[in-house]
């Protein structure tokens, strides 16, 4: 792996260059030549051993908040309806998921009107799905980035999930009319709220980072991806409450890490008793996630562009 | 004080995963399923057959120095240019960077059509690793450089390809790193904006910047770089002053290739509905000559396979030239093939170049086979030969008896008529009445 030895990065890097200047490289009296202020940068083939280099992702966080820019803006520029679109899908969502679901085969939902119910646990899926599959999608939708210039590979799918958390905002703001209409009071435990939005987003970092790494090797990633998403959202607590589970097959639910935190959004908006133990193992789960994920496409990383 | 150290570089591809472009899903399950006992001895696979595309490549770089690099195509150029910029990773050895590295692989990377001039200069300045504040504080600059300053606001998709190349350029020109590593990217754009970006990368060097520059246009290398590397099969064959190495380059035919063969057909440029065998250049009196009198005709002959029977194939040519100007592109016309699909089997098509025609110089050829509606591209090797055009000056080609320099990317004998239609006598007659009468 490349180690970049950034200069206020690393202490290696200061020992390094300091050694330079003892040596008589010293800059002084070439004032015209800063060379030995820069990084140095060695490349070497990586050992097996993978190093995760995240301070890589903190010098190109400039580059991260452009490309989210640029999907954000690209997005809104190419479609009429815009940002509407946001506020779109998870309320048309709702609205069938209400007829079907709720009016039809009705369905419990915890003592919240179903509409709102639906919408609070659509509006974690949407976002989540999409950034899992836009980030999945990533990599290979810029292999003529990662053929042609260096950053941490990385910055790609997060910028895909990040771009996200704008389509989230403005279906957010849905939700508090919603709630407005309901008359569904705002109680404290509406501060638990941005851990949980932090929490989906780093599961769907987790996901979609994978996802895009392995779609640089296997193109059947693409179409196993809306696939999985599916069978994914009727595994999670979205147009039902986890209370509807039997008791004994709850365990069960609870591996999948995205249930605990829709519940968890429900509870947090409209108080209700948050299963905290649920909660925990999903929060756990997602850090396995993430860190299993970093792994692997850390390791994939050195590839893609022989591969893409 | 060394800006580059590179030491015992080496950079192997498998060809085994090139082969299939990728892997599916399934393979790799049976492949990890199986893997399970030895999944600590992951990187020890068996080797397969691989190719070395750099090896033991070793050289120093001083700062400030401007290094070209040349090297006839597959001889590692572009490789050693994508593992100095760490797009991807050496095999084997070590490079050292002494210094905030910039890489412009190609022109206007990251670009994006929908947005306008303004914004893809902070996303491409971006990419490029510039801070949005340094960005900011050169955007005037920028703007100038590239002469949009009326687009600034429009979609780039709307740009004229030479608007957009400028633009491109002039955030790449407005970088300031202390090593700068260029390919190529001078082969766009019309020649006064290329004779800019010249400037510039002399402007850039003499601000006591390091300069890698790897380019198939040997006066420029001469005239920006002191010192040349000429790789060929992944080495470092000569290493030292520009003129030295690029006349040694020229005479040892390196530079020309007259005759490509792939041997192998499962390596060989195309798909699985065709492949290509050969490409050769040919005189009339069929041998094979990498360099050719301007007055005489020269064939390019290319052998390819279609393995797959039910397409309509049409072989095509492009011609470059050392400026990287394609100076025409010839297309079989052949009408009884443009409807027609081509049955499984070998086939050679050549297409003639008429003698005095082509201008004074080499051409790189480029040899395709595609399928125009909808256009499937089966293969296209970009420099598959090259050929020298030698004017002899005897006085009966286009430049005549003048032997200065003779510009224009093509040199054809015109038929001219010049006739004598009136004389000094004629003149006196047709005159002398009109005099009279007034």
């Amino acid at each position: 792996m490349y180690s970049v030895l950034e200069t206020s990065m690393s202490a290696i890097d200061v020992g390094k260059r300091q050694r330079q200047t003892s040596a008589g490289e010293s800059p002084v009296g070439k004032p015209e030549r800063p060379l030995a202020e820069g990084p140095l940068v060695v490349i070497e083939p990586s050992k097996s051993w993978v190093a995760l280099n995240l301070r890589d992702i903190w010098v190109y966080r400039e580059l991260l908040f452009f490309l989210t820019w640029r999907d954000v803006k690209v997005r809104y520029k190419q479609t009429l309806l815009g940002a509407t679109w946001a506020i779109i899908q998870p309320l048309f969502a709702m609205l069938i998921f209400t007829l079907f679901f709720g009016r039809l085969a009705g369905i419990k939902s915890d003592g919240v009107p179903y509409a709102l119910f639906a919408y609070a646990g659509l509006l974690p899926w949407t976002f989540f799905s999409n950034a899992v599959t836009n980030s999945g999608n990533s990599l290979v939708g810029s292999a003529n980035l990662i053929t042609k210039v260096y950053f941490p590979r990385i910055v790609i799918p997060a910028a895909a999930v990040v771009a996200g958390l704008v389509d989230f905002f403005f279906a957010f703001l849905t939700l508090i009319a919603l709630m407005f209409y309901y008359r569904v009071p705002p109680s404290i435990s509406l501060l638990a709220l941005p851990v949980l939005v932090l929490l989906t987003a780093v599961l769907a970092l987790a996901v979609g980072m994978w996802m895009s790494a392995l779609n640089v090797n296997y193109r059947d990633v693409r179409y196993a991806l809306p696939f999985l998403i599916q069978l994914w959202m009727f595994a999670t607590p979205i147009i039902y409450p986890s209370s509807l589970v039997p008791a004994k097959w709850r365990w069960l639910m609870s591996l999948n890490p995205l249930s605990g935190i829709v519940e968890g959004y429900r509870a947090s908006l409209f108080n209700l008793p948050l299963d905290w133990r649920a909660l925990g193992v999903s929060a756990l789960l997602t850090l396995l996630a993430v860190s299993y994920s970093l792994f692997t496409f850390k390791r994939m990383e050195r590839k893609f562009a022989d591969i893409i | 004080m060394r800006s580059i150290v590179v030491q015992n570089l080496g950079k192997q591809y498998r060809i085994g995963e090139h082969q299939l472009p990728y892997g599916t899903l399934r393979e790799s399950v049976v492949r990890t399923l199986s893997a399970v006992p030895k999944l600590v001895r992951r990187r020890g696979k068996a080797p397969g057959r691989s190719i070395w595309a750099l090896k033991e490549v070793t050289f120093e770089v001083k700062p400030g120095e401007v290094v070209g690099i040349i090297g006839r195509n597959g001889a590692g150029k572009s490789t050693l240019l994508k593992v100095l910029s760490r797009i991807t990773e050496p095999t084997e050895g070590r490079i050292e960077l002494h210094g905030r590295v910039a890489s412009l692989l190609e022109v206007g990377t990251g670009f994006h059509a929908e947005l306008t001039g303004r914004e893809n200069i902070f996303l491409n300045g971006s990419i490029m690793g510039m801070k949005r504040e340094e960005i900011e504080r050169k955007f005037d600059e920028i703007v100038a450089f590239a002469e949009v300053s009326k687009f600034l606001d429009t979609a780039v998709k709307h740009y004229s390809s030479g608007m957009y190349v400028r633009l491109a350029f002039a955030v790449a020109a407005h970088l300031e790193p202390e090593i700068l590593i260029v390919d190529e990217v001078l082969a766009v754009g019309d020649a006064s904006f290329q004779r800019k970006c010249l400037d510039k990368m002399q402007e850039v060097s003499q601000h006591g910047r390091t300069v890698l520059f790897v380019s198939h246009n040997m006066p420029a290398i001469t005239r920006l770089c002191a010192r040349t590397i000429l790789l060929d099969e992944g080495k470092v064959i000569s290493d030292g002053p520009s003129h030295q190495v690029v006349n040694a380059y020229l005479k040892s035919g390196l530079g020309t290739t007259a005759l490509r063969k792939w041997p192998d057909l499962t390596k060989a440029p195309g798909n699985d509905i065709a492949r290509l065998l050969a490409v050769r250049v040919r005189s009339e009196e069929n041998e094979t000559k990498d360099a050719i009198d301007i007055r005489r005709a020269v064939g390019i002959e290319m052998e390819f396979e279609v393995l797959k029977p039910g397409n309509i194939l049409v072989p095509n040519y492009n011609f470059v030239n050392e400026e990287g100007v394609c100076v025409f592109i010839a297309s079989d016309p052949d009408p009884e093939w443009r409807k027609r699909p081509r049955p499984v089997g070998r086939y050679l098509s050549t297409v003639w170049i008429p003698g005095n025609f082509l201008a004074e110089g080499s051409l790189i050829v480029g040899a395709a086979l595609s399928t125009m509606d909808p256009v499937v591209i089966h293969f296209f090797e970009r420099d598959a030969v090259a050929f020298q055009v030698i004017d002899s000056m005897d006085g009966d080609s286009a430049r005549g008896d003048y032997a200065g320099p003779f510009p224009g990317i093509v040199r054809p004998l015109l038929e001219w008529n010049t006739q004598r239609i009136m004389n000094d006598a004629d003149e006196a007659l047709m005159a002398a009445p009109m005099v009279q009468n007034s």
